[in-house]
């Protein structure tokens, strides 16, 4: 689960980690009071969402009079801000942080992440504050230092001055950017992050530390011991059609072409998408409905598909296992009929009483098209999406 | 022969008395010799009692000691299923499998560090367990879908998983043994663990591997295939068409920072001599062609 900039600076500071000061604002009025009440005469105006390369966009203004920040604000609040990860649809600006302006000698970056590897977390530091660290990546690997962290001593105070050392702040700062590391390492722990990142962190004109900003993304197997964190979620940034499909415990993506598919278990969910890619057509999502198919469930992911303006057929793809496909069959056909389906569904069912479970789709009125195997249940989708 | 299980493995279950493990429980106990194998319980505050003649004990240790039982499978819930992996680690046991989806990454991490220098395996979690078929079968899957044979079958997914063993068993191909290693992203046995297995098991004569998208497991464990693997393998990775930075479905199904995408593992496993195929339908007609011609 990802959260807003102003909510991870929250975090921050609440481990020891200095932000410049500044608070989320949802009207220009605000915004103009909050920089008021800041005081001084440079301020920054931010789009909140959750995606990143909002300068870029044009999501981020420097204001150097209140009438500036309103200006700013007015330009951003309500803006369509298109990012790289955006989409070109881009997402609507709802929230601003404004904040106290800050004098930046120089940027760095600091990120951690679950280290599927070593089966730890590590600590990603570089001189190259400011850039994405993919590109970082990529281009000059050796800038990137990295400290895969001993979950029973923490990073220690040694790791932490070497890591500084190494990104180049100077020696006066180090005491400091170590308090700074083992900060966001105990937030990370703490709240059970997977991903966060200070892009920039930046040492400022009086010598002090300072994070710029603040990215989270959170465990969502871990959400259920964090309220606090579960309280950030903004409804607004996410999908609608991957929110409504969470309430049912469905796991959804919405993907931009026009074939739905509805299947059991998550690999052979993507290895639908695949199959469907594979013989011309577009997948239109990624559904896996669980282990147990049941009618609910079914019909909820009929619903949650059929609102997709783009939808022109369906593929429901499930291995029965240990369910029977007769009673698999039962719930298709008890869906299509209580959604009034308007596009063709193809199915296959493999498992336990195939052939029954075949039977009932092909008594039930409904112009189900079966389909053998995964192979001739995705070339018949294929077909029927493009209307042949 | 087989890898891991086989008909003489005790097994113990780890929240046995709940919905889930009630029911696979029982499935488990009426497959092949399932009721041998199954010979223990572990709940605690319930040790005394009995599930479909099955003692359960109030603790691992307990249950290892009284039944003999040296492998373990959970069901338990998710909040406390890694401190149900410590529990059996600390009892000594061999082989733990954990079924449990949605167990806290943070938890499995502190686990896996309490593993280090101890000797017991974990496969999972997130996983369907495993099986040598017409022997025991440990876990969530239909048994009715394998028959007894020389290919392994390793994989991250569970019906994908189904996928593969149902088309080869179609074609007439049976399985040593099926290890599902899990969908998470910090887990036991790795896709490198399970094929060193097959590959030094005289009774394995080829193997399915079947990976997904994020992390870096299958690369690892082509590389090492490369160099080292005596016997022909079949891939096939899930999540070409998969968006980055979406997680799909299984937690540890990510493309990330440009990491873990399918073509970059299809392209190091072609590279190391396994024959892959891109469509999901092919697998079990790519490996009945491959041991025709060899």
């Amino acid at each position: 689960m990802k959260i807003h900039e102003y909510q991870g600076k929250e975090i921050l500071r609440q481990f020891g980690v200095p932000t410049p000061r500044g608070k989320p604002c949802f009207s220009v009025d605000e915004a103009v009071a909050v920089a008021t009440e800041l005081g001084g005469n440079v301020w920054v105006v931010k789009a909140q969402i959750h995606a990143g390369g909002r300068g870029k966009g044009g999501g981020v203004k420097v204001a150097r009079s209140l009438v500036e920040v309103k200006e700013a604000a007015q330009q951003i609040l309500g803006m369509q801000l298109v990012t790289h990860q955006t989409g070109a649809a881009g997402q609507t600006v709802r929230r601003l942080l404004v904040e106290e302006g800050a004098h930046i000698v120089k940027e760095f970056y600091l990120g951690m992440v679950v280290d599927r590897s070593s089966q730890r977390v590590a600590l990603l530091a570089s001189s190259e504050g400011g850039m994405e660290i993919e590109e970082v990546a990529a281009h000059q690997p050796e800038k990137i230092h990295t400290v895969r962290i001993d979950p029973v001593t923490g990073l220690t105070d040694a790791e932490g001055a070497q890591v500084a050392r190494d990104i180049g702040l100077p020696e006066s700062a180090v005491a400091e950017t170590v308090t700074i590391l083992q900060g966001l390492y105990r937030a990370f722990v703490e709240k059970d992050a997977m991903l966060a990142e200070i892009n920039p962190l930046i040492l400022t004109g009086d010598g002090r530390v300072v994070a710029l900003d603040a990215k989270f993304n959170f465990d969502s197997n871990a959400l259920y011991r964090h309220p606090e964190v579960v309280a950030y979620r903004d409804l607004d940034e996410e999908d609608p059609a991957e929110v409504e499909a969470s309430a049912f415990d469905l796991s959804y993506i919405s993907l931009d072409g026009d074939i739905g598919c509805l299947v059991n278990g998550a690999g052979l969910a993507m290895a639908t998408m695949d199959i469907i890619k594979l013989y011309g057509g577009n997948p239109a999502n990624f559904l896996d409905v669980g282990g147990g198919a049941t009618t609910e469930k079914v019909t909820e992911a009929f619903k949650l598909m059929l609102k997709n303006p783009n939808l022109k057929a369906i593929l429901v793809n499930i291995f029965g296992g240990i369910m029977k496909c007769d009673v698999i069959a039962e719930g298709v056909v008890a869906a299509a009929r209580q959604v009034h389906l308007t596009v063709p569904l193809v199915v296959r069912l493999e498992g336990t009483n195939v052939a029954l479970g075949k039977q009932i789709l092909a008594e039930s009125g409904l112009p189900i098209i079966s389909g053998d195997e995964m192979a001739d249940a995705a070339q018949k989708v294929v077909a029927a999406a493009r209307g042949v | 022969m087989s890898i891991l299980i086989d008909k003489n493995t005790r097994v113990m279950t780890q929240g046995m008395t709940g919905k889930v493990g009630q029911f696979h429980t029982i499935n488990c106990q009426a497959y092949a010799n399932g009721k041998n194998c199954f010979v223990a319980g572990v709940t605690p505050k319930k040790g005394g009692q009995s599930f479909e003649g099955i003692p359960i004990y109030n603790s691992v240790l307990e249950a290892k000691q009284q039944s003999g039982a040296t492998v373990s499978v959970i069901y338990v819930p998710p909040p406390f299923a890694a401190a149900a992996i410590d529990e059996a680690v600390e009892a000594d046991l061999d082989l733990v499998i954990c079924i449990t989806e949605g167990i806290p990454v943070h938890d499995m991490l502190r686990t896996r560090q309490k593993m280090q220098g101890k000797r017991t395996i974990l496969i999972g979690p997130n996983c369907p367990g495993l099986i040598t078929p017409d022997e025991i079968k440990i876990g969530i899957m239909p048994g009715h879908i394998h028959k007894k044979g020389r290919i392994g079958v390793v994989s991250r997914s569970g019906t994908l998983t189904y996928e593969a063993v149902g088309q080869l068993s179609a074609l007439g191909m049976g399985q040593s043994s099926c290890v599902g290693i899990g969908g998470d992203p910090i887990n036991g046995l790795k896709h490198i663990d399970v094929m060193r297995m097959f590959n030094d098991d005289p009774d394995t004569d080829a193997v399915i591997m079947v990976g997904e998208i994020g992390g870096s497991d299958e690369e690892e464990c082509a590389r090492w295939m490369k160099d080292n693997m005596r016997k022909p393998v079949v891939g096939f990775i899930a999540g070409v068409t998969a968006p980055a930075g979406k997680r799909m479905g299984h937690a540890g199904a990510i493309i990330s920072g440009g990491q873990g995408g399918a073509d970059t593992k299809l392209a190091v496993m072609e590279e190391a001599g396994i024959h892959i195929t891109r469509n999901p339908a092919e697998m079990g007609r790519l490996m009945q062609k491959i041991l025709k011609s060899s």
